[in-house]
């Protein structure tokens, strides 16, 4: 039984002192690669060990190899609840959400009545707890995807529209009247100048919704879902204590918002490439 | 931020008729998409009624589909200011619970982050491994664990407060890793050769030049997190099957069909929120005067 608690600390001290000699070293990718993924590797070795060293009930805690068993034996569950929630709930949401609120941010900036109207409550709003939103949206869409579609809807609605409306409001005046002299129409400035410069707000609000569309669609399934979907499956297992199971949704969880998370950063690199923040 | 920014265009420019008039639109939208909304029920209850009553029924109903701000308001008055706070009936006593849940783990969840940014800004090895996974854990939907954690605790032995704190903890203390980290970073390189000349030690240099500079950072953060531990603290009462506070208010006016209760522990909890968030703002006004960051 000591011997897991001696190797647990040995595995600390080792991991520390590899990442204290690795980041003495002049910083390179490989380095800002390998440091936190030491971490990471040594984090889930010393919860392994921990478990058998204080011999606590893997029912409780699973180690992180029984979570990686349930994980790859359940392939098959794990899909079904995937498309469930992520692809039908939080992705349809997030697309319909996030892009009703870009088409409004485009008209409302048009009129600065409706601007200096909308914006303010736009603030008020994104910092309510919109999530209470999802038992009266299971309540009027019933429990299949489309009352998640519809908590994710509201969810990222007012980030994406105050986002884009700040990007939107920035007014570089020189350029303004460089578009002016070339005598651009207002469609022409929106395209070419105005929408492009407020694309880091833009990609701002994509990225903070990406993760609020992942937590809509899982708390709403809470409220009431059909007998599949991450949240249904997560609270129905923790009921049984079944809690490997749980553990490997949210594993599943961990790496869908990861994947999305990046892609956008990706699409970002891409499309604003001009911005400071992505120079070296 | 944000949200102060909003307040004070609210109360000193021009903003507060833009904002009147958005809020009446959305007021009678609210009751003109109430009477479809409420119809099919109002025509089960009653027989041949008028159109104008038909209305009048839609807009007052028991249990209605959309209830009409009006109701949930009356509900609100009658839970908050006509019933004992002890009552399960009262909506204080359970907005006090979820309160208390917030409060605790927004705490927890400060001290948690200014620690950690404490450590980032002055260890090289672990910002290196640390800030990457502190990122990388807000990707994660956290809120799903939140049921995990409950009966987990539960079944250790630890219930009421903590289990929902520590939900909340962990949602508030990220903006705060965050806002610190940028905080403690934000002197230029001359005030820290300015420092260095005049021979400070590390932790006058921490003391006197980065914990000042990095106040209106924190506030910044701090509005952030306590929203977030709001969130928290509600969907943390949601698995312990609706004994009390305002998630487990919500989670039981979903059961018995009860909207207008449902609605009121919305709107509480975004009175709620409002509150918490203006009440930082004017520590924040106050601090920053103090150390005359702004005047």
């Amino acid at each position: 039984m000591n011997n897991f608690l001696i190797s647990f600390f040995a595995i600390w001290i080792l991991g520390w002192w590899l990442n204290s000699i690795l980041s003495r070293r002049e910083s390179s990718t490989l380095i800002k690669f390998f440091v936190p993924t030491i971490f990471g590797i040594v984090f889930l070795i010393m919860w392994e060990l921990l478990v058998l060293a204080l011999s606590i009930n893997p029912i409780l805690l699973p180690p992180p190899s029984a979570i990686g068993v349930k994980f790859i034996t359940e392939i098959p569950t794990l899909w079904i609840d995937f498309t469930q929630t992520l692809i039908k709930g939080a992705l349809s949401g997030y697309l319909l959400g996030c892009g009703s609120a870009f088409i409004v941010a485009i008209l409302i900036d048009r009129f600065d009545f409706l601007k200096r109207g909308l914006l303010p409550l736009g603030n008020f709003v994104s910092a309510l707890p919109i999530v209470g939103m999802a038992p009266i949206f299971v309540m009027w869409f019933g429990f299949d995807w489309e009352s998640k579609c519809a908590v994710v809807v509201a969810m990222v609605f007012f980030p994406m529209l105050v986002n884009t409306v700040q990007g939107l409001s920035l007014i570089d005046h020189s350029r303004q009247d460089l578009m002016h002299t070339y005598s651009a129409s207002y469609l022409q400035t929106l395209l070419k100048l105005r929408l492009p410069s407020a694309l880091p707000f833009i990609f701002n609000g994509l990225k903070i919704c990406s993760t609020l569309a992942l937590i809509g669609a899982i708390v709403a399934e809470f409220f009431g879902s059909p007998i599949k979907g991450m949240g249904f499956r997560i609270s129905s297992e923790v009921g049984r204590f079944a809690l490997d199971m749980v553990w490997a949704e949210i594993l599943v969880a961990a790496m869908a918002g990861c994947l999305f998370y990046g892609l956008i950063v990706i699409i970002e690199r891409q499309l604003t490439f001009w911005h400071p923040s992505q120079q070296k | 931020m944000k949200f102060f920014n909003m307040l004070r265009k609210l109360f000193s420019n021009g903003n507060i008729i833009p904002i009147v008039t958005v809020l009446a639109a959305i007021g009678v939208f609210w009751y003109s998409v109430a009477i479809p909304m409420n119809s099919e029920r109002v025509a089960r209850k009653f027989k041949d009624l008028t159109a104008s009553e038909h209305v009048l029924k839609a807009w007052n109903l028991e249990k209605p589909k959309l209830p009409t701000p009006h109701q949930i308001i009356t509900e609100m008055v009658e839970t908050v200011f006509f019933k004992k706070i002890t009552s399960k009936r009262s909506l204080v006593y359970h907005g006090w619970i979820t309160l208390e849940a917030t409060l605790a783990g927004f705490i927890l969840g400060t001290i948690l982050g200014i620690a950690l940014a404490l450590g980032i800004v002055h260890n090289r090895a672990m910002n290196l491994s640390v800030m990457p996974w502190v990122i990388a854990s807000q990707t994660i939907p956290i809120l799903a664990i939140a049921p995990m954690i409950i009966v987990v605790m539960n079944s250790v032995g630890i219930t009421g407060l903590l289990p929902k704190a520590i939900i909340s903890m962990y949602l508030s203390f990220f903006p705060v890793v965050v806002g610190m980290v940028k905080g403690l970073r934000s002197p230029d390189q001359i005030q820290i050769d300015q420092m260095k000349t005049w021979s400070a030690t590390p932790r006058q240099l921490l003391w006197k030049l980065r914990f000042p500079s990095s106040v209106p950072y924190l506030f910044a953060s701090l509005k952030v997190g306590i929203a977030a531990s709001l969130v928290g603290a509600i969907v943390g009462e949601l698995p312990s099957g609706a004994i009390a506070g305002l998630g487990a208010r919500m989670l039981a006016g979903t059961y018995y069909g009860q909207t207008i209760m449902i609605w009121s522990a919305l709107f509480s909890a975004a009175f709620l929120a409002a509150s918490l968030v203006i009440i930082i703002n004017i520590i924040q006004n106050i601090t920053l005067r103090k150390m005359a960051i702004i005047r």
